[in-house]
């Protein structure tokens, strides 16, 4: 069972990396516009090599 | 308005050196609106940062400072069809702010760390009756000690710091019981630990905290959802004021106003702040602040109040100290009386807690003195009277109320409600008697045309669409009826007369009876009593000329749509009903008779509505106030529990329980169904919680139980009252 003195630490390790993982993005604010995060992965204006990238409001609204 | 509002007013600085602003957006509709409102901002020279958030509809805009940008940003959210507004956060909301990233910082660590403790609990049960060797239970105890004892520290400081000042105060609450709970669980699983047992409790201690952190963490975000669409509300009618700089006018927020400033009111503003009217002369509608529906005329030295609806000509007024003002200084004295003499309700898990809290630690001094008198060994005696102690940790009943509160309040916000007050819901539902005020309360806050019926359709649509193109209020209140929203091209207003156009080679005059060339008395009154049941009380009149046609539009006080079903439906409940208002008793007595409400009393001041109210406090009822005038804050404040409209003036809406938005009164009623089967469910809750100790405390004094069965016991009945809290998250 010497194993466990190893396997124990590492599960504890990575718990903490879960935990510090998770206050990051709370801190950065990940968790202060829940619903607009879920939307805003449908947009597709940050494409790169999209010349008109650079000014997205203009292309949204020539798109539509 | 030609005047652009410089934001630059508003704007804070940034942490990176640049400045921001915060604005409450309207007319967010779908996810497309991301990307315009941010990308037609971010087009804008100079603009370091654009972030919308969709959550709570606001948008942070950062610049380099100097940068000509901000005067730009509210034309291009309007030539996209969005209006901005410059919102300023309150500190109570950031407070708020603070509190939920605490929270979930709180619910972060307890998660995590129950998840890894329970992770070893699970292999000691299963090691204890297979073949775990006591050096690696040993070594699986530290480990889980390592964790929690940190986790809990800082997981249940919200608990523990509640308690502490609980006991400060000399009282209990819920908070008590918990954080002795958790303490004991956590310390004598470090002795037990010490001493190589069988076992320990850690993960209970750790999920309790976090089944309850779950409870805190939702409330709170109801809470503050709530508060975020009320404060965008508040910013969409935080008012400019036109200031003079010199002799040009600058639009700039109410809140940089100071005495002595000079400012402009026009015809259909609000009255921005409390002054003196230096000259020009007009009529003031003052029922946002006393009730009084009769506008008041006003020439150069009259007295106006910030609130007050300027009707006919622009005033230049002169801003007084703040002060100085004989109606605000006596409402807030009274105000002030009235909030100190609140009872604070206790609230119903208080009040559990007091009772639980005494008889849950009686019982566990005397199990330990029962095995002691038994014969059992001091250290068995102790650990089962601890065991009893965490079995009856208050997981299910500090659960109780709180889930129910969360999936109330969500059935209020979606019934247009919110909730300013914690404990709103539970005095909400001990309500039996509601007083109503008038004015903007049981009538719609703005006036509308009163005998639509009786006129041409075709001409008073005309006469409609020509109201878009003027200020003034009445003309404003004819615009509702438009179904064309479009203003006629070349529309010309002719200040303090009315507006003309040509319509199809004739011309239409909207305006005063003179304008319309309706001069003769006898030719106004064969138009004017077209509208029956006018007693010329609270009515003005919007004349129309069309070529030969004329007509007179009637503009009142309406009530709301569903005034009459609501306050039936309000009755039926056995519900007392009444109206105080400040408004003149001639113009009460209506209201009340087409309401059928009997008792009911007018021309009150402050001081009187507070009076009144006390006194049916005293005869043991528990009043639900209504009321939006800035002179009903007083009374809100003294009142059990208050409810305002979200038009109401702002101290009003600070002091009330809970405010409703659109021009309905359905929500009171809905207000107190969702409150009353709430309370049931609380109390419902309670009980669950009482049943659960019930079976688990025999257990426990028995000294049979393990870990296993305590986390069992806890999340079964923490699950219980949350699924039962569920049910009370259908529509009213």
């Amino acid at each position: 069972m010497n194993v466990l003195v190893y396997l124990v630490p590492m599960a504890l390790g990575l718990g903490l990396a879960g935990l510090f993982g998770f206050l990051w993005a709370l801190k950065s604010g990940q968790y202060s516009d829940i619903e607009g995060a879920a939307l805003r992965v449908l947009s597709d204006d940050d494409l790169e090599g999209d010349p008109s990238s650079s000014v997205p409001g203009e292309r949204n609204r020539s798109s539509r | 308005m030609s005047d652009a509002l410089d934001l630059s007013l508003y704007a804070k600085p940034d942490q990176d050196g640049t400045v921001g602003v915060d604005l409450a957006i309207e007319g967010i509709t779908c996810a497309a609106c991301i990307n315009r409102i941010e990308g037609a901002v971010r087009q804008l020279p100079g603009i370091k940062d654009v972030r919308l958030n969709y959550t709570n509809r606001r948008l942070h805009v950062a610049w380099e400072e100097g940068a000509p940008a901000p005067a730009q940003i509210l034309p291009a959210l309007e030539s996209q069809g969005y209006h901005g507004h410059p919102f300023v956060p309150q500190r109570a909301e950031q407070e708020e702010a603070e509190e939920a990233r605490k929270l979930t910082r709180c619910l972060g660590v307890a998660g995590f760390a129950a998840m890894n403790v329970m992770l070893l609990s699970v292999s000691v049960w299963s090691g204890n009756v297979t073949d775990i060797t006591p050096e690696t239970r040993d070594f699986f105890h530290w480990a889980s000690a390592l964790i929690a004892l940190p986790a809990a520290a800082y997981a249940g400081r919200p608990f523990f710091a509640s308690a502490w000042r609980a006991l400060k105060a000399r009282t209990t609450n819920m908070d008590v019981p918990i954080s002795i709970g958790v303490t004991l669980a956590l310390g004598m699983s470090l002795v037990e630990t010490a001493n190589h047992a069988e076992e320990a409790y850690f993960d209970s201690a750790l999920m309790l905290l976090f089944f309850l952190l779950v409870g805190r963490t939702l409330d709170h975000a109801m809470r503050r959802r709530t508060r975020a669409v009320a404060g965008n509300l508040a910013a969409l009618r935080a008012d400019t004021a036109h200031r003079f700089v010199g002799d040009e006018i600058v639009s700039v927020p109410v809140s940089v106003l100071k005495p002595d400033d000079r400012l402009l009111v026009r015809a259909g503003e609000r009255v921005p702040a409390d002054g003196v009217v230096m000259s020009g002369s007009s009529e003031i509608d003052d029922s946002l602040i006393t009730g009084e529906t009769l506008r008041r005329k006003v020439a150069a030295g009259a007295i106006v109040y910030a609130g007050s609806m300027n009707y006919a000509g622009a005033l230049t007024l002169k801003v007084t100290a703040a002060g100085g003002n004989a109606l605000i200084d006596d409402i807030e004295k009274l105000l002030d009386k009235a909030a100190s003499a609140k009872s604070k309700a206790m609230r119903l898990a208080d009040r559990a807690a007091r009772i639980y809290a005494p008889v849950v630690h009686l019982t566990a001094a005397l199990t330990c003195a029962g095995w002691l008198l038994a014969g059992a060994s001091t250290h068995d005696a102790v650990i089962t009277a601890i065991a009893v102690l965490i079995i009856t940790c208050p997981c299910a009943l500090a659960l109780a109320v709180p889930a129910v509160q969360v999936v109330a309040s969500g059935a209020l916000f979606r019934a247009n409600v919110m909730l300013n007050a914690g404990d709103a819901i539970e005095r909400l539902a001990e309500v039996d008697t509601v007083v109503f005020d008038k004015t903007g309360t049981l009538t719609l806050p703005e006036p509308r045309v009163a005998n639509a019926a009786s006129l041409d359709p075709a001409l008073l649509q005309q006469a409609a669409r020509l109201a878009l193109s003027s200020r003034h209020p009445l003309a404003m209140a004819l615009a509702r009826e438009a179904t064309a929203r479009v203003p006629y091209e070349g529309a010309t207003e002719e200040p303090g007369r009315g507006v003309r156009v040509m319509i199809d080679g004739i011309e239409a005059r909207l305006g005063s009876a003179e304008f319309c060339g309706v001069a003769s008395g006898e030719q106004k009154a064969a138009l004017v009593p077209a509208f029956a049941g006018a007693n010329g009380e609270g009515i003005s009149h919007i004349y129309f000329s069309y070529g030969s046609k004329v007509a007179a539009v009637a503009i009142a006080q309406q009530l709301r749509p569903d005034a009459v079903e609501v306050v039936t439906a309000l009755r039926e409940r056995g519900l007392d009903l009444r109206i105080l208002s400040g408004d003149r008793s001639e113009a009460v007595a209506p209201v009340a008779a087409a309401l059928g409400i009997a008792q009911w009393q007018g021309a009150l001041k402050p001081a009187d509505k507070i009076a009144v109210i006390e006194e049916l406090k005293g005869q043991g009822r528990r009043v639900l106030m209504v009321g939006d005038g800035l002179n009903d804050a007083p009374s809100l404040a003294a009142a059990h529990v208050s409810l305002s409209p979200i038009s109401a003036a702002d101290l009003t809406q600070a002091q009330a329980d809970a405010v409703f938005l659109g021009e309905r009164l359905q929500p009171v009623l809905d207000t107190l169904t969702v409150s009353r089967r709430a309370r049931r469910l609380m109390t419902e809750n309670l009980w669950l919680a009482v049943l659960y100790n019930v079976i688990a405390v025999p257990i426990a004094i028995a000294g049979l139980v393990t870990p296993l069965i305590a986390a069992l016991a806890m999340s079964g009945s923490s699950l219980l009252v949350t699924v039962n809290a569920l049910r009370g998250g259908k529509r009213a």
